[in-house]
């Protein structure tokens, strides 16, 4: 049985230790220009279009800022405005303190692939992998208890009571006279495509010796 | 010759007024098919939009109304020179410091600023007949910004607007005549003598479009009417019509229509800018005026028949076009010819000093267009369209230069005519003053709707109607009822123009413009007390003025939405006052407080499903009484 594990965690070890060959070292470092590009395109869109808003409103959230559509980004003001009937809180730049925080990490996360590129290792790899991945699936929660807080936090004095909500993350929904659709954007398809890369260099290099 | 057509006049006038009184105005022989043809032609579904601006004078509500063509639909009212409450206009301080003293005006003749005898989509002016003054509408917001005048020395600003071909003057003619310096009096008997008549040269700034009196041209007292200005080869020139050369001064319907000409002006606006600049001028109010008998080369007459309206250059800016309105015929100018006169000094005679050039050497030819010619429009593929007042319709006609067998018979070039109802005074042709007209649409303004409407009592409406102008018959294609009453207007693609819907926190330069509700309030100099009040849906702040008898109050509310379309007033209740803010914009309006009480104030321009719900209270306490508690102004739970 000891036997058994300890080959185990040979193999794993050996495994770890694989070296990435060049293709895999290519995946990591477009990975990371992914990562890069997607800071200069929005994460997420929500749209919400009413009979007296037939183009829409538009707010689009990038890694580091809320941007509203229209003129000067007037669509915030805008649907600040029209949140304020149901009491719900402005939705301000400031009081996300992920977009602080945000670019940080991957700023952080680029680092560790291109050390990952040097060192060049199956380990690093791994480690990436798991390091993101929860990074990611913090980032979605941490974004969706928003929505919840915005939705559940109504001031009870407002003009309109309305049962509370959390809005959607992903999809289309009617909320009262808005049609809200809310959808992934192109640099949430580039961190999309970014963690794919990174799954893409470590199975390249699956059958690589062990130094 | 001229015995005979008076008497056709006589009869035709009769006529006229016979079918006009029926109400005999059915239009006759149109199918179904082209009912629907016509229909589709000028339908706009609903969610699409017209094509074009159509600019029409309001005549004396003193105002422009904006429609669309094809559809023809009223869009928008500019106010210009008189109170308008629906969009505040003439409450606020900024609008009634331009109006003056004056609460009406009479608006005549817009025209578009043009660069190269184009339309450039800068600005539209128009002229107050009433007050002789002129303003000057922004065409990046549709807002009125400047009214200048009256203008010295002058009286009945009808003549006008007319717009140089690059915008460097706005040309004016008086209608009326009065005796100079103004505020001389003088027995209207003595009209020949005393009284004077006058062409004005407006200044416009190229960059500000702010205008000023330029220089002014002395004439004797005739009426003078329509005009337009040169370009192309007339380039620089302009040229009025006028009435009353016989400078009568009572019963002028008789007492002016004794010649059988009437003496047109032919201005060298250029040579009189230049008179000016020579030092030729003497200052009269302020204004430096040219005395043509002693500048020669500014003005020259020309004596055209009888009665004329409308003196309209061409887009080749070759031809000029005078219509008389009683004389079966449109004059047709050679401007080339009129240019070889003055330069060989063919001139038949002079009035007071200005050369009258020899009617002979100059005109082409006098088309048999039908009664009551007024304003001819040219659609810049060589054809002309003359309003028809007393036969009532449009007459189409081929522009020279004409063959020998056309010249023998000018009723060879009389093409169409298109019935209108009635008595159609002016007409426009899109882009007509240009060097490249649009073409296709006309649109006639009647004088006289008589009965064409639903039944609206005796107080009533004119006529417009949409003529399409594309194909070599005319089609009348919609009709349209304004209100009184337009007497001109000008047509621009909406392509050629963005006009900003919101007016950017940026632009806002109002120095009393506030934003947040931590900059609001209310504070109090002697009597003076000023309040800055924020509006956004769908409330005032603060929502609470206190005051006392004998304050003079000062409101600066601004509109703190950017979002199109969302606009707040501001009325209060039995002070007189509505202002009305555009989304960015700031309006300051005063009121005397005279009398003790609580006075709501409301939003007044429908603005959210909490509009109802968007009010305050003004509070005028008799002085002495117990001010307001510290704080006691309400607060809001939610912070905006």
């Amino acid at each position: 049985m000891a036997q058994i594990f300890a080959r185990l965690l040979r193999r794993e070890f050996r495994f770890l230790h694989k070296p990435l060959n060049f293709a895999s070292r290519l995946f990591l470092l477009a990975a990371a220009v992914a990562i890069a590009a997607s800071f200069f395109f929005p994460l997420w869109q929500m749209h919400l279009v009413a009979p007296q808003y037939s183009d829409g409103l538009d707010l689009y959230i990038f890694s580091y800022k809320i941007q509203g559509g229209g003129l000067n980004g007037q669509h915030l003001v805008e649907i600040n405005n029209l949140n304020h009937y149901i009491g719900m809180k402005p939705i301000q730049q400031a009081d996300f303190l992920e977009m602080r925080w945000m670019p940080f990490v991957f700023g952080l996360i680029i680092l560790l692939i291109l050390r990952s590129i040097v060192f060049g290792e199956m380990s690093n790899v791994v480690d990436l992998f798991a390091l993101y991945t929860y990074f990611g699936i913090f980032s979605i929660g941490s974004f969706w208890y928003r929505l919840y807080e915005y939705g559940h936090n109504l001031d009870p004095t407002a003009p309109m009571r309305i049962q509370p909500f959390t809005p959607l993350l992903i999809g289309v929904k009617q909320i009262a006279n808005f049609r809200e659709s809310s959808f992934p954007q192109t640099g949430a398809y580039l961190l999309f495509l970014s963690v794919l890369l990174i799954l893409l260099a470590g199975w390249w290099s699956r059958k690589e010796k062990a130094a | 010759m001229k015995t005979s057509y008076n008497r056709l006049l006589a009869l035709a006038l009769g006529f006229a007024a016979a079918t006009t009184f029926t109400g005999c105005g059915k239009q006759s022989g149109t199918t179904q098919a082209d009912r629907t043809e016509n229909a589709l032609s000028s339908y706009v579904a609903p969610g699409e939009k017209d094509e074009y601006y159509l600019f029409y004078s309001g005549g004396h509500s003193g105002q422009v109304f904006v429609a669309g063509i094809p559809s023809m639909r009223h869009i928008v009212t500019i106010p210009v020179f008189a109170p308008y409450p629906a969009s505040g206009y003439g409450f606020d301080e900024e609008s009634k410091k331009m109006m003056g003293d004056f609460t009406w005006g009479d608006v005549h003749h817009p025209g578009l600023s043009q660069t190269k005898s184009k339309y450039d989509g800068r600005w539209l002016f128009v002229n107050d007949n009433a007050n002789n003054r002129i303003a000057r509408i922004d065409l990046s917001d549709f807002k009125t910004r400047q009214i200048l005048g009256p203008i010295p020395n002058s009286i009945g600003n009808h003549g006008s607007s007319f717009i140089t071909e690059n915008s460097e003057y706005i040309l004016c003619a008086t209608r009326f005549s009065t005796p100079l310096p103004k505020g001389r009096v003088a027995d209207p008997k003595d009209y020949e003598k005393e009284f004077s008549g006058m062409v004005s040269g407006i200044k416009v700034d190229p960059q500000t479009g702010e205008m000023s009196v330029g220089w002014q041209i002395l004439t004797p007292p005739f009426d003078w009417d329509l005009g337009s200005t040169g370009k192309g080869p007339s380039s620089g020139w302009a040229f009025w019509t006028s009435y009353n050369t016989e400078m009568a001064h009572e019963t002028l319907e008789v007492n002016s229509s004794q010649k059988d000409r009437d003496l047109a002006a032919v201005v060298n606006w250029r040579a009189a800018e230049k008179a000016v600049a020579d030092g030729l001028a003497t200052l009269m109010d302020g204004v430096p005026i040219i005395d043509p008998a002693k500048v020669p080369g500014v003005l020259y007459f020309l004596a055209i028949g009888k009665s004329p309206h409308g003196m309209d250059v061409d887009p080749t800016g070759k031809w000029v076009v005078a219509g008389g309105k009683l004389q079966p015929s449109t004059t047709v100018i050679n401007f080339e010819k009129l240019q070889a006169a003055i330069n060989g000094k063919t001139f038949e005679g002079d009035m007071r000093g200005v050369p009258i050039i020899k009617y002979d050497a100059v005109v082409e030819g006098e088309v048999p267009v039908g009664l009551g010619p007024l304003h001819t429009q040219y659609d810049g593929k060589g054809f002309a369209y003359t309003s028809m007042f007393i036969d009532s319709n449009i007459t189409k006609w081929k522009m020279p230069p004409w063959s020998d067998e056309e010249k023998k018979d000018l009723n060879k070039v009389v093409l169409d005519k298109m019935p209108t109802h009635f008595s159609t005074g002016h007409l426009v042709v899109a882009g007509s003053d240009t060097v490249e007209p649009y073409g296709k649409w006309c649109v006639a303004m009647n004088k006289l709707s008589a009965g064409r409407h639903i039944n609206v009592g005796p107080s009533q409406p004119e006529s417009s109607q949409l003529i399409d102008i594309s194909g070599d018959k005319m089609k009348m294609v919609a009709e349209a009822f304004t209100e009184p009453e337009p007497h001109f207007a000008q047509i621009l693609k909406v392509s050629e123009i963005e006009p900003k819907e919101v007016l950017a926190k940026a632009d806002n330069k109002n120095p009393n413009a506030v934003w947040d509700k931590e900059s609001t309030g209310v504070t109090r100099t002697g009597n003076q007390v000023v309040a800055k009040v924020t509006a956004i849906r769908s409330r005032f702040n603060p929502d609470r003025i206190e005051a006392q008898v004998g304050d003079e109050l000062t409101v600066h509310v601004t509109n703190i939405e950017q979002t199109r379309d969302m606009i707040h007033g501001f009325g209060v209740i039995e002070q007189n006052v509505n202002v009305v803010m555009d989304p960015g914009e700031t309006k300051t309006f005063k009121i005397k407080l005279t009398k003790a009480g609580v006075f709501p104030f409301y939003c007044t321009n429908f603005c959210s499903a909490l509009h109802q719900e968007m009010q305050g209270y003004l509070v005028v306490r008799n002085a002495g009484d117990a001010p307001p508690a510290p704080g006691a102004a309400p607060g809001a739970s939610l912070q905006r």
